[in-house]
C-alpha cells in the first residue's frame, strides 16, 4: 500500500527509453514528417483507386534502386541543394527568400552571356562562369534586399514579383528576333539560348545515354561547407544570425541592420545564381524559360525540411531529387500522374512547417517559443 | 518595423522628380513635331456608336508634359505647397489619358472598352484584396490567397465539367477556397505556425493538387467550355455610353462590387466588424472583454478563403472556360499589394485593384495598337511585367505610407 502511494520505482528499461526519446526525438521530427506524409500519400493513392505499394516500390527503385538511378537522383538533387542553401541563408537572417527561381534565371542569363561571348581555356572559363552566375543572382536578389532595407517593403511579395519579371525578361532575351540577343538563330522554335562554349561545360562521367554525373554535386558540397562555416564561424555570419533572431539587439550592438539585410539577400542570390550556373554548365548547356519553373518553391521545401541547417540540406536535397527521379518509374508501375509526388512533397512541407502536428502524433515534447524564427512581421511599406 | 527616419529624398521630392523627368521627356520628344503640316491625330472614341475626340497627338502631349514639368517644379518650392499638391494630383490623373493619346497616335482606340476591361481585369484582384482584408483585419496574414484562388479555379472547373451546371462550379470554387482557408487557419491559429510559412505551404499544396487534378481528371473531360453568361442590368444597361460599360458585366464582377460594399459595411458598421478589428489590433484586450479571439479569427479566415475561391472561379468559369496550371499568374500576390495600397480599407483596396486592372488592360491595348518606341515595337514581355513592377512600386511605399493591423502575423497565445 505504501509502495503504491510512493509510486513504483521507474523500471530502467522503458523509462530510460522514454527519456532518450524525449531528448533526441526532436531531431527526428523531419524524418517523422516525411514518414507521415508518405502514409497520407499512400492513403490518398489508395482512396483514388491506385496501387500504393507498387507506386512506392517504383518510387524507391527509380530513385535509389540502381546505380544509374542514384546518379540521376544526384544530378537532380544538385540544384535543390544549392538553391536550398540560398533560402536557408536568408532564413537565418530573418528573411524569407521566395525568389530563388528568379535569381536562378538572373544568374543563368549571366552564365550564358560569358559562355557565348568569351573564349577562354576551361581552367579559367569554368570559374568565370560560376562567378558570373553568382553576380547575376546576387544583383537580382539585392533589389529585394535594398527595398526591404530602405523602405521596409516585405521581401516575400517583392521576390515573387522579381520571379515573374525575371522569367519575362529571360523570355524576351531568348525570343527577341530584331535583333537576336541570346536566342539561337539555329533553333526554329526559339525556345532556348545559344549553347555555351565547350570550354565552360562542367566535366563529368557519362552514366547513361542521357545522364552525365557532373562536377556540380561537388560544387554543392563545397558550398554547403562554405555556408556552414560562414554562418557559424565568421563575424558576417554572426551578424546575419543576430539580425535574423533579434534585430533590435543587433541595432543596439552597433550592427547596421539595413546593410546586413542587403548582404543577406545578396549572399542568398549569389548561391541561387551558382545553382543556375551548375544547371546551365553541367546539364543543359543552354537556357530556356521552363528550366527552373517551381524550383524556388522546391528550394523552400528543402530548406524548411533541413531546418535551414546547411548539412541537413544535403539530405533533404537528395530526398527531393529522389522523389522527382523516382516519380517516373512510379508512373509506369502504378499508372499514377507524376503530380502525386508534388502532393506528397506539399504534405511533407506541411508536416515540417507545422511540426506541432508531428510532435503531437509521435508524442514529442513541443518546442519552446524561443526557438522559433518569426518572419511574419507585417508588410512594411511604411 | 524600421522606426528610424528615412534618409535621402522625401517621397514628395521623388514624385516631383518623376513628374519633372516625365514632363521633360514628353516635351523633348513632341516639340519638334508640333505645327508640322501632317500632324498625327489620336482618336479617342467613347462607346462604339459614340463621340470621338480627335486630339492632335504632339500638341496634347506637349501641353500635358508642360503641366507635369510645372507641377513637379512647384512641388519643390516650399511656398507653393498647396497649389503644387493640387497640381500633382491633377498630373497623376492626367497620366491615364496621356498614355492613351500616346498609344493611339495615328489610330483610334475606344476609351470605354479600356474602362470596362479595367473593371473586368481588376475583378479577381479586388476579390483577392477583400480576402486579404478579411484575414488581416482579424490579425492573420493570408499570403495563401494565390493558392486558394488556384484551387478554387481548378475544383470549380472540375465540378462544372462533371455536373454540367456552371453554378455548381462556382459554389464548389467558393467551398474549396474555404477548405484551403481552414487548413491555413488550423496551422496559423491552432498550431501557431508562422503565418507566412503556413501560407507558402498552402500555395505549394495548391500547385500540386491542382496539377494532379488537371492531368488525372480534367484533361479527359474535354476543354473549352462555356463561361458564365453576361447579365445586363435592366434599365441601367440602356444608358448610352455608360450602360454597356458598367452595367453589362458577368456575375462574379457584380459579386465583387457587392462584396466591396458589404465588406466595408460589415467591418465598420456591425458588431462583428468591430470585434474583427479589435482582434486584429489588440487580441489580448479583446479577449479580456470576452471576445473569443480564436472563433473570430477562424471565421474571418474562412470568409477570406471563400472570397478568394470566388476569385478563382473568375479565372476558370467567368473568363477562360478551362483550367490551366498556374492560371492565376500571381494575381493573389498582386491583390495583397492592392490591399496595402488601399491601406486595408475596402474602397481603397478596390481602387488599388482597378489600378492594377488598368495596367493589365493597358498591356493588351498596347499590343493591339502595336505601339512602337524608337522605331521598334515594344516587346510584349515588357508590357507583361508592367503589373509586377507596379506592385513593387506600391510596396516600396512611393504611393502611400501604410500601417496594417497591429496584430497581423502574430499568433495569439491565450
Amino acid at each position: 500500500m505504501a509502495q503504491a502511494v510512493e509510486g513504483p520505482a521507474p523500471s530502467p528499461g522503458p523509462a530510460g527509453f522514454r527519456e532518450y526519446y524525449a531528448r533526441y526525438a526532436p531531431y527526428l521530427v523531419p524524418v517523422f514528417a516525411v514518414f507521415t506524409a508518405l502514409v497520407v500519400g499512400a492513403l490518398m493513392i489508395g482512396l483514388t483507386g491506385g496501387d500504393w505499394l507498387a507506386a512506392y516500390i517504383g518510387l524507391w527503385e527509380g530513385s535509389f534502386g540502381t546505380p544509374v538511378a542514384i546518379a540521376n537522383t544526384v544530378v537532380r538533387a544538385t540544384p535543390f541543394i544549392i538553391a536550398g542553401l540560398a533560402v536557408a541563408v536568408a532564413f537565418k537572417s530573418g528573411l524569407f527568400n521566395i525568389g530563388a527561381e528568379g535569381q536562378l534565371y538572373a544568374g543563368s542569363v549571366c552564365v550564358v552571356l560569358v559562355g557565348t561571348l568569351l573564349q577562354l581555356p576551361p581552367v579559367f572559363h569554368i570559374p568565370v562562369g560560376i562567378i558570373a552566375g553568382a553576380i547575376g543572382g546576387a544583383a537580382w536578389a539585392s533589389i529585394a534586399g535594398f527595398l526591404k532595407a530602405r523602405t521596409g517593403a516585405h521581401e516575400v511579395i517583392n521576390t515573387i514579383m522579381l520571379n515573374y519579371i525575371a522569367i519575362r525578361l529571360t523570355d524576351w532575351l531568348i525570343k527577341s528576333k530584331t535583333p537576336y540577343l541570346l536566342g539561337d538563330p539555329a533553333d526554329p522554335s526559339s525556345a532556348r539560348t545559344m549553347y555555351i562554349a565547350e570550354t565552360m561545360r562542367l566535366p563529368g562521367f557519362r552514366v547513361s545515354d542521357t545522364i552525365v554525373l557532373h562536377l556540380g554535386i561537388l560544387i554543392a558540397f563545397g558550398l554547403v561547407f562554405l555556408v556552414a562555416w560562414l554562418l557559424n564561424r565568421t563575424t558576417i555570419g554572426f551578424e546575419l544570425r543576430t539580425v535574423g533572431s533579434n534585430p533590435s539587439a543587433a541595432r543596439y550592438a552597433g550592427m547596421s541592420v539595413p546593410r546586413t539585410i542587403v548582404l543577406a539577400m545578396a549572399c542568398a542570390g549569389a548561391l541561387a545564381g551558382i545553382g543556375g550556373a551548375g544547371e546551365v554548365m553541367g546539364v543543359r548547356y543552354a537556357l530556356s524559360t521552363d528550366f527552373f519553373s517551381g524550383l524556388g518553391f522546391d528550394a523552400i521545401a528543402v530548406a524548411l525540411l533541413a531546418r535551414a541547417n546547411p548539412i541537413g540540406i544535403i539530405f533533404s536535397g537528395l530526398l527531393w531529387g529522389g522523389l522527382l527521379t523516382g516519380a517516373r518509374l512510379m508512373q509506369v508501375r502504378a499508372g499514377l500522374s507524376i503530380d502525386v509526388i508534388k502532393i506528397v512533397q506539399a504534405l511533407i512541407i506541411m508536416f515540417v512547417a507545422a511540426d506541432q502536428i508531428v510532435r503531437f502524433i509521435y508524442r514529442i515534447p513541443q518546442r519552446s517559443s524561443a526557438e522559433e524564427t518569426m518572419i511574419s512581421r507585417g508588410w512594411g511599406g511604411g | 518595423m524600421m522606426a528610424t527616419r528615412r534618409r535621402g529624398p522625401t517621397r514628395r521630392q521623388i514624385v516631383a522628380g518623376f513628374f519633372i523627368g516625365l514632363g521633360l521627356l514628353l516635351i523633348s520628344t513632341t516639340i519638334s513635331r508640333v505645327g508640322q503640316a501632317d500632324s498625327t491625330i489620336s482618336k479617342l472614341a467613347f462607346g462604339v456608336p459614340g463621340p470621338v475626340v480627335q486630339a492632335p497627338t504632339a500638341l496634347s502631349l506637349l501641353l500635358i508634359g508642360s503641366l507635369f514639368l510645372v507641377s513637379g517644379a512647384l512641388a519643390l518650392v516650399p511656398a507653393a505647397r498647396r497649389v503644387a499638391t493640387w497640381l500633382l494630383w491633377a498630373s497623376t490623373v492626367l497620366i491615364f489619358p496621356a498614355v492613351l493619346i500616346w498609344a493611339a497616335a495615328g489610330k483610334q482606340t475606344n476609351v470605354m472598352t479600356m474602362i470596362s476591361e479595367t473593371l473586368r481585369l481588376g475583378t479577381p484582384i479586388a476579390l483577392g484584396a477583400m480576402a486579404g482584408i478579411w484575414a488581416e483585419r482579424s490579425g492573420v496574414i493570408n499570403i495563401a490567397i494565390e493558392g486558394m484562388m488556384l484551387s478554387g479555379a481548378a475544383f470549380g472547373f472540375a465540378a462544372f465539367a462533371f455536373t454540367g451546371n456552371i453554378w455548381v462550379g462556382v459554389l464548389t470554387a467558393v467551398l474549396v477556397g474555404g477548405l484551403m482557408a481552414l487548413i491555413h487557419a488550423t496551422l496559423a491559429i491552432q498550431f501557431k505556425t508562422d503565418q507566412i510559412i503556413s501560407g507558402t505551404v498552402i500555395n505549394i499544396l495548391a500547385i500540386g493538387v491542382t496539377g494532379y487534378l488537371r492531368r488525372q481528371f480534367i484533361v479527359d473531360s474535354g476543354g473549352g467550355r462555356v463561361t458564365l453568361p453576361q447579365v445586363p442590368i435592366p434599365l441601367l444597361s440602356d444608358i448610352p455610353i455608360l450602360g454597356p460599360t458598367l452595367f453589362n458585366g458577368k456575375p462574379i464582377f457584380y459579386a465583387m462590387v457587392t462584396l466591396v460594399v458589404l465588406t466595408h459595411l460589415v467591418l465598420f458598421f456591425t458588431r462583428w466588424g468591430l470585434r474583427t478589428r479589435a482582434v486584429g489590433e489588440n487580441p489580448r484586450a479583446a479577449d479580456t472583454v470576452g471576445i473569443n479571439v480564436y472563433r473570430v479569427r477562424y471565421t474571418d479566415v474562412l470568409i477570406s478563403g471563400m472570397i478568394a475561391g470566388l476569385g478563382g472561379a473568375w479565372f476558370s468559369l467567368e473568363t477562360v472556360g478551362n483550367f490551366d496550371d498556374g492560371m492565376t499568374a500571381g494575381k493573389g500576390f498582386i491583390a495583397l499589394a492592392a490591399m496595402i495600397f488601399g491601406k486595408w480599407m475596402p474602397f481603397g483596396a478596390f481602387g488599388g485593384a482597378m489600378l492594377f486592372g488598368y495596367f493589365e488592360a493597358l498591356q493588351t491595348r498596347l499590343q493591339i495598337l502595336k505601339v512602337e518606341i524608337g522605331g521598334a515595337p515594344v516587346p510584349v514581355q515588357f508590357l507583361q511585367i508592367l503589373p509586377y513592377v507596379a506592385t513593387m512600386v506600391v510596396l516600396a511605399g512611393l504611393i502611400g505610407r501604410a500601417v496594417g493591423p497591429a496584430a497581423a502575423g502574430k499568433p495569439y497565445e491565450k
